[in-house]
């Protein structure tokens, strides 16, 4: 009888929430991997939050507005947004059963990543040498700590992007590696929002103030 | 009996794929043309007189919501993905979190400071 019930409910309709038996596989791992991503946002909200205590603690040290250039953040997020826009368009192609499309839109992510990487490191050792480490006031420690954090969430989506495009050339676009290109696409996009907030309370309002 | 538990477990195997998702190169491309914009609107407003001075961070932190929320629905779908309930829940719990972490620490810390008591120049640091 309870079979009888239950499948009345056609499979596509099927929700995760009882009727029509248990979700494709793809949206239970989306949804996993969902929450391991609301999670790493509550991480940065510890970090985004000790920042603004701490933003006004310079010890007589530099502030925001003398050591930021906001022209290299502008490229910066230009970078990650375009970044972003290619790793969407990879996705969409590693769906549609497209390789070479994937492929070079991999590596325009790559990239475009890489080149964020390289100007944020940039900005960091030029602060460091200017003697505005983050040993220097409370306000770099957590300045280093939150941006930081950021820098090494994208380090750690390049490596885990070779390692997918490499599972891509060997096995090819079967379900299984695509689930994990869905899981990556989604930590890149939520990488993008931890920088929007970024950008707007570490150096806009930081130069503003 | 049987031959309804059989087709159960045929029809309903996790994992075979039948959705494709929706999202498409048009989306993709607004979602990318609106954050351009707030992007550079964030820059503008806060380099320039366009905002009234003291309105500068608000108009800011605006700005910034608007911009999640444009990679939130353009690139992250989440408006248009199959099982859109059970994510927006767990983003509206997530979203509670992050707010009560960083305004109860910035008010916190606010009241202490409003409550120290003066630091003098003698007093050692």
């Amino acid at each position: 009888m309870t079979v009888a019930t239950i499948d009345a409910v056609p499979a596509h309709l099927a929700r995760g929430r009882g009727g029509g038996g248990p979700a494709p596989k793809r949206v239970v791992v989306a949804y996993g991997f969902w929450i391991f991503i609301l999670s790493d946002f509550v991480l940065f909200s510890g970090l985004f939050a000790a920042y603004a205590v701490l933003s006004g603690n310079t010890a007589g040290g530099p502030t925001g507005a003398e050591l930021f250039n906001l022209r290299n953040v502008f490229i910066e997020t230009m970078c990650l947004l375009f970044s972003s826009y290619a790793c969407g368009l990879g996705a969409l192609s590693a769906e549609r059963r497209q390789p070479l499309r994937f492929l070079i839109f991999a590596a325009l992510t790559f990239v475009l990543g890489a080149a964020f990487l390289i100007i944020e490191a940039t900005e960091f050792t030029g602060m460091v040498e200017k003697g505005a480490g983050p040993w220097r006031s409370g306000f770099l420690s957590s300045f280093f700590t939150l941006v930081g954090t950021h820098g090494v969430h994208v380090t750690g989506g390049l490596i885990w992007l070779i390692y997918l495009v490499a599972q891509v050339i060997v096995k090819g676009l079967r379900p299984a590696v695509l689930r994990r290109l869905l899981c990556w696409s989604l930590f890149w996009h939520a990488l993008d929002i931890v920088w929007v907030g970024v950008f707007t309370l570490v150096y806009l309002m930081g130069d503003f103030r | 009996m049987i031959d309804g538990h059989d087709r159960m477990f045929d029809d309903r195997t996790p994992g075979v794929e039948h959705e494709e998702s929706t999202a498409n190169v048009l989306s993709y491309t607004a979602g990318l043309g609106l954050a351009i914009l707030l992007t550079i609107a964030s820059f503008v407003v806060s380099q320039t007189n366009l905002l009234w001075p003291p309105g500068i961070p608000v108009g800011l932190i605006v700005l910034a919501f608007a911009q999640i929320g444009v990679h939130l629905v353009f690139f992250l779908h989440l408006g248009s993905g199959a099982d859109n309930t059970n994510n927006i829940l767990a983003l509206a719990f997530g979203l509670l979190i992050v707010f009560l972490v960083i305004t109860g620490s910035i008010w916190i810390i606010a009241n202490l400071n409003a409550n120290m008591m003066p630091m003098s120049v003698n007093m050692p640091r």
